[in-house]
């Protein structure tokens, strides 16, 4: 059941510019281009939950005008991009692929999206995810699952699956995905695309509809590693509305992403190509890596020893965090509530019990639990030691290379249905991504090559703390072994 | 730790339990699966008894081990800003008065 999307040959970024610079309207011409494959493929696809025709075209033609008044094109001029529904947009509805969230439009806007906006970016309207970012194959989503452009029978990966599957599909030039466990990366995978895990802290959360505070991250998708990091410069910097936002200065991503491996130093942790590694993933990502020892870089065999402890760590913290985060969805505010309840403590429970789907239900329930009296130091202090010595592996790690390439998933994009009954096998897809969320660190997924049925395969490169530089650096020359 | 040993970590009442906490209203089929869920989950959780955490500081943020963090130097200063439009909050509201956000009974008796 394969089907080819993938012909829409959209511009690149700077293509873009030299086309709105010359005057031939590329910027409403590319977002055209969009809704015209959006019109065509997201009957299929389902990446798109809302857009936004008129606020888009608007804008195109603003930006189109602008080389005729004679002004600077801003960094994103005229890029078409999406956005995963768990970031706000003032005037656009925001559901986070709940029920819970239907109808709700949100008076204000991220600071991500804000920032995309000011650049001169074309908001096209809000991408398909899973119920508020949980899971990882875009299967939770109240409003159905997205299809992977590659093979429609299989899943785009998740939680930020519209996200990858509208770059993968020709929909957009560029989208924003959040990742809380692997939710950017894993997709990015499973769709051919190039995905963006920032460093936490690096882009504001502000307006992003919570999961879990302490792993949430806003960050791109692109189909080149050069137009990832040109949006990451955009979004990334401290933003006074976001405490845990960080002051650090954000470099030009760009300007380096073209100076190879030579000398590099890069790190291959043994826990990452163990038991449950697809035998065709593990081939794509060793050619991969032996091309960038060809390139010059020094390949080192390292070990991460916590690795295994990552996916139940990461279930324990980011549901603890996840419950009392969506404590706020009651049917008082906004959203869903149900009608007949005569009292608050009814109405509360039944909005509750109405709105949401049974993935976050059981995540709801799992992060009280671990949090409740009798349990917490059992299960979530414990939890929190862990998380400081999988950190620990990766600090290490960093004293002897510059740079860590893994594979980004273990398998390539499963087929729909596959693993909805099984929480435990759909949570074991992250096993290669919650590491770094857990530990803060940066990392990219960029394609690498594919099965023999022609699906996607991603190599993951984490980096140091804010060091996104060495990873667009590593990330431009795996994608120049193509 | 004893608490994550034993065969069956979730009992029934245990669900109903939680799921009151979380102000969840599960039907008796979500609460069979969902005890059957919580406990795979946390069989694969116990696993982390494996390692001896006992000097171990909890990691509760990032900001701990990059430094930062929401301190001082970094906290937004301590003046009046705007705040959302209230009519346009209250036009989200399933249920509102223009001033108030309207609700079911509070007091029951």
């Amino acid at each position: 059941m394969m089907r080819q999307l993938l012909e829409a040959n959209l511009p690149s970024i700077y293509e873009l510019r030299e086309g709105i610079t010359s005057g031939s309207g590329a910027a409403s011409d590319a977002t055209r281009r969009c809704f015209a494959r959006i019109d065509e493929e997201n009957s299929t696809i389902n990446a798109f939950l809302a857009l936004d025709r008129e606020g888009a075209l608007g804008q195109a033609e603003r930006i189109d005008g602008l080389t005729a008044q004679g002004k600077a094109l801003p960094a994103l001029a005229g890029t078409p991009m999406g956005i995963k529904d768990v970031l706000t947009v003032d005037g656009l509805p925001a559901t986070a692929g709940s029920k819970i969230l239907d109808g709700y439009r949100p008076p204000y806007t991220a600071t991500a999206v804000r920032k995309l906006q000011a650049a001169g970016a074309v908001l096209l309207g809000k991408l398909n995810c899973d119920e508020f970012a949980m899971g990882s194959s875009n299967e939770n989503s109240a409003y159905g699952p997205v299809r992977n452009p590659h093979a429609i029978d299989r899943v785009p990966g998740g939680s930020s699956g519209g996200s990858a599957a509208a770059v993968a599909a020709g929909m957009a030039v560029a989208t924003l995905g959040t990742d809380t466990g692997g939710s950017i990366r894993q997709p990015a995978s499973f769709c051919g695309v190039v995905g963006v895990l920032p460093t936490y802290g690096r882009v504001s959360r502000y307006g992003l509809i919570a999961f879990a505070s302490s792993l949430d991250r806003v960050g791109p998708f692109a189909a080149t590693v050069r137009d990832a990091a040109t949006v990451l410069g955009v979004i990334a910097g401290h933003d006074p509305l976001d405490a845990t936002s960080s002051p650090e200065p954000v470099p030009d991503y760009t300007a380096t992403i073209d100076s190879g491996v030579a000398g590099m130093r890069l790190g291959v942790p043994a826990e990452y190509f163990g038991e449950g590694l697809d035998p065709e993933v593990r081939a794509a990502v060793e050619a991969s890596i032996e091309k960038l020892r060809a390139a010059g870089a020094e390949i080192k065999p390292i070990s991460l020893p916590h690795t295994r402890y990552a996916v139940p760590t990461y279930y324990v913290i980011a549901t603890a965090e996840a419950s009392a985060n969506l404590a706020r969805f009651d049917g008082v505010r906004y959203g869903y509530r149900a009608k007949d309840a005569t009292t608050l403590s009814a109405m509360y429970r039944q909005s509750r019990e109405g709105g949401f789907g049974a993935e976050v239900k059981r995540r709801i329930m799992l992060g009280t639990y671990v949090l409740s009296a009798g349990y917490y130091d059992a299960y979530y202090k414990k939890a929190q030691q862990v998380r400081r010595l999988l950190t620990d592996d990766f600090i290490a790690a960093f004293r002897e290379v510059d740079a860590i390439v893994t594979p980004t998933a273990p398998t390539p994009a499963f087929k729909l249905g596959e693993k909805v009954d099984d929480p435990m096998a759909m949570y074991l897809a992250d096993i290669y991504t919650v590491t770094a969320s857990l530990a803060g660190i940066c990392g990219i997924s960029v394609p690498c090559g594919e099965s023999r049925e022609g699906l996607p395969i991603g190599l993951q490169i984490l980096g140091k703390h804010f060091d996104e530089k060495t990873v667009f650096r590593v990330g431009q020359a795996v994608e120049k072994q193509r | 730790m004893s608490l994550m040993s034993g065969p069956e970590r979730v009992a029934a009442e245990d669900v109903r339990h939680v799921a009151e906490l979380a102000h969840l209203e599960l039907t008796p089929q979500e609460e069979l699966r969902m005890q059957r869920d919580l406990n795979a989950i946390l069989d694969y959780v116990a696993q982390l008894n494996e390692l001896d955490t006992a000097s171990v500081t909890p990691m509760t943020q990032v900001a701990e081990v990059i430094g930062g963090g929401a301190d001082a130097g970094k906290l937004r200063s301590d003046k009046p800003r705007g705040s959302l439009d209230r009519k346009r909050v209250m036009a989200s509201a399933p249920e509102a008065d223009g001033t108030f956000f309207k609700v079911p009974k509070v007091i029951e008796r």
